[in-house]
């Protein structure tokens, strides 16, 4: 199976350990991965801001990229995903889409409108399936439980995502933790804002986001959360510390990007995972699965 | 159809008011709404629960409820389209608002912030001889906010109201746009200057929380956002918010991708001690496990030709913006 390869900026900034755990997950499960690597940035939502059209501008010119090569996109950011399939939408119009490949023209690039944006997360569930999965699990996750941490961009607007296409969709960390052995733990928030878009801006909030998600996911039971979004990882994960100052009480809930959890069940070294570099340690978790603690 | 509803009463006249669940099952016609299901109940079954609605017909507002957890016209929602496999779902009232009883809560907090946007039109000059007029495309523009009919649904599940009763809200800020679009308003920048303020337009997570449940295809957050642009556009630049967007534009159109390292020491200022020592703690724990972005960021390569690209975007934008129907929505 072969798609375009969408990284994302934050999975070699900020999350340094997500690029190489994801593409380490891509060749153990057979995924050929072609990157786009003069791609620009989707915006994150956040250019869109300021400019929408001009971030439309800067995805139209990636969704040509991957026309070009006639392969849908791979992303491993839900923030990527759902900030593509906003523009992938407002550019279903062919006037408007008309307009966005005016501006693309001098590069010689155009958008006819067909491009395919799916994160890892469907496409291991959709396209490789979680009977595949199963078969290939070699460390199962048995009697770890996992909270599922969507966030909202992989989430909503639903009729944007495909969700009336996928139903499946809404269960799809829940299916996949079971898959790779594992117990997934319902808590309030799973779909709730991470408080991420807002850390510069409200801290207070956005550190209070933190403080409830993670406190209602370690009080029913959660070995570990799990999240298909880097920037949600960013919050959960970088800022926990000052949300258990908020909460005068401990959490130290390890937060997983979903190809490490992935990775972990299919046997990849936790080196390659990168686990060591979390602010909030894994080791509780690999413990827990009887392995030895490893480092960076 | 034998369904059971899982409602999420309150009494507050109970000796110790306490929120319990209370399960009903009945049986209805595949075309029932949830509404007619619970008219039932407390016509048949249980007089004393306590619930509000009026037109049933989607267009009061007044029926706003959590089914399954989301906020929904309980009106306007098929019970054959919420139950699960064991034909049961769950009722409970609105979220951030105060609970009266059972199942109607109090909107009062609500009304107040609708108050503060100042929903009514604030025209300068002296008046027109005749009527106000304004061009129809403009007022085709609008109807897409004039359809809220304020049930609170965006309201009740707002992720920034969860944790911050101050944020004047979804409802009321798109009710807030319907006046700073309307070109016969003639406090466009004094508004947007006070929605600048704290508990305003920067507030909101972009979550699209409200644009998912409103029943109405208001799609508050859009509006949200289309007032940042327009605050920006009309030279409102001194809020972290601003700052942050206008300094990750300026970033991507270096390099083609996000500077990480850069992005909050620009937004807040390379002399903004204060906030720079605030995120200190937090650099020091996160450098020693490697987990940073690298300080020598590297730009996407042939840079050149997307800055072309990057600036020719920026600049038809600037006409695009002229025209009142250029921000596309979800619908
Ligand atoms: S998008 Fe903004 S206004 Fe809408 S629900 Fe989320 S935080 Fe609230
Ligand atoms: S914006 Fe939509 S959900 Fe919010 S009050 Fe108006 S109609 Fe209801
Ligand atoms: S009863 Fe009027 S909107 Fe539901």
């Amino acid at each position: 199976m072969k798609f375009a390869f969408y990284p994302g900026c934050v999975s070699r900034g900020g999350c340094p350990e997500l690029y190489p755990s994801a593409v380490a997950v891509a060749q153990k499960v057979g995924l050929d991965l072609q990157e786009l690597t003069g791609a620009s940035c989707t915006g994150a939502g956040v250019l869109q801001e300021s400019n929408l059209f001009l971030g439309d501008c800067l995805n139209a010119r990636t969704f040509a990229m991957a026309e070009r090569l006639g392969l849908p996109i791979l992303t491993i950011c839900s923030t990527c995903q759902g900030v593509m399939a906003q523009a992938r939408y407002r550019l279903q119009d062919e006037g408007y889409r008309q307009k966005v490949n005016a501006v693309l023209a001098d590069e010689g690039l155009v958008y006819k409108g067909t491009v395919e944006v799916k994160h890892l997360l469907w496409v291991l569930v959709e396209d490789i399936g979680l009977e595949k999965i199963r078969s290939m699990v070699v460390r199962p996750l048995t009697g770890l439980r996992v909270a599922p941490f969507y966030g909202c961009y992989i989430v909503r607007p639903s009729k944007v995502l495909g969700y009336d296409e996928h139903a499946e969709r809404l269960q799809a960390l829940e299916r996949l933790i079971e898959a790779l052995g594992g117990e997934p733990v319902d808590f309030p928030g799973k779909t709730r804002c991470c408080g991420f878009p807002i850390l510069t801006i409200n801290e207070r909030n956005s550190v209070a986001m933190v403080a409830k998600h993670t406190w209602d996911a370690k009080e029913r039971g959660a070995d570990a959360m799990v999240t298909p979004c880097p920037l949600c990882h960013l919050n959960l994960d970088g800022y926990q510390v000052k949300a258990m100052g908020y909460l005068k009480d401990r959490i130290d809930l390890p937060i997983l990007h979903l190809p490490q959890l992935v990775g972990l069940a299919l046997g990849i070294d936790p080196k390659t995972l990168r686990l060591g570099r979390h602010l909030i340690a894994v080791a509780p978790v690999l413990d827990k699965l009887g392995k030895v603690a490893v480092k960076a | 159809m034998r369904i059971t509803i899982k409602v999420r009463r309150f009494n507050p006249e109970a000796p110790k008011p306490q929120p319990y669940w209370q399960d009903y099952t009945l049986e209805v016609t595949k075309t029932s709404t949830v509404l007619d299901a619970l008219i039932r109940i407390r016509e048949e079954v249980d007089e004393s629960l306590a619930l509000r609605c009026s037109c049933r017909s989607a267009i009061c507002g007044s029926c706003a409820m959590r089914i399954n957890g989301h906020a929904s016209l309980a009106c306007k929602t098929k019970v054959s389209a919420v139950v699960d496999a064991h034909n049961t779902l769950t009722v409970e009232p609105m979220g951030n608002l105060p609970v009266i009883k059972d199942l109607v809560v109090d909107m009062t907090p609500h009304w107040h912030k609708v108050r503060a946007v100042e929903p009514w039109l604030q025209p300068v000059g002296p008046e027109p001889q005749g009527e106000y007029l304004a061009p129809n495309e403009a007022m085709l523009h609008l109807a897409g906010v004039m359809n809220c009919i304020m049930c609170g649904a965006c309201v009740s599940d707002c992720t920034v109201l969860e944790v911050d009763s101050n944020f004047l809200g979804p409802a009321a800020l798109a009710k807030a746009y319907r006046f700073v679009a309307d070109p016969r308003d003639g406090m466009t920048k004094e508004r947007l200057a006070k929605y600048n303020a704290y508990g305003g337009i920067w507030d909101c997570t972009r979550c699209y929380e409200c644009v998912q449940v409103c029943p109405k295809g208001v799609a508050p957050m859009d509006r949200i956002m289309a007032m940042r642009e327009r605050a920006i556009g009309m030279g409102l630049k001194d809020t972290y918010g601003a700052r942050h967007t206008l300094a990750f534009e300026e970033l991507v159109e270096h390099s083609g991708r996000l500077d990480e390292l850069r992005l909050p020491l620009k937004t807040f200022g390379y002399t903004n001690i204060p906030k720079l020592v605030g995120l200190l703690p937090i650099a020091l724990r996160a450098l020693p496990k490697q987990k940073a972005p690298s300080p020598f960021h590297k730009p996407i390569p042939e840079v050149k030709s997307f800055q072309t690209t990057f600036r020719k975007a920026r600049q038809a934008a600037e006409t695009e913006r002229q025209a009142p129907t250029s921000q596309a929505h979800h619908g």
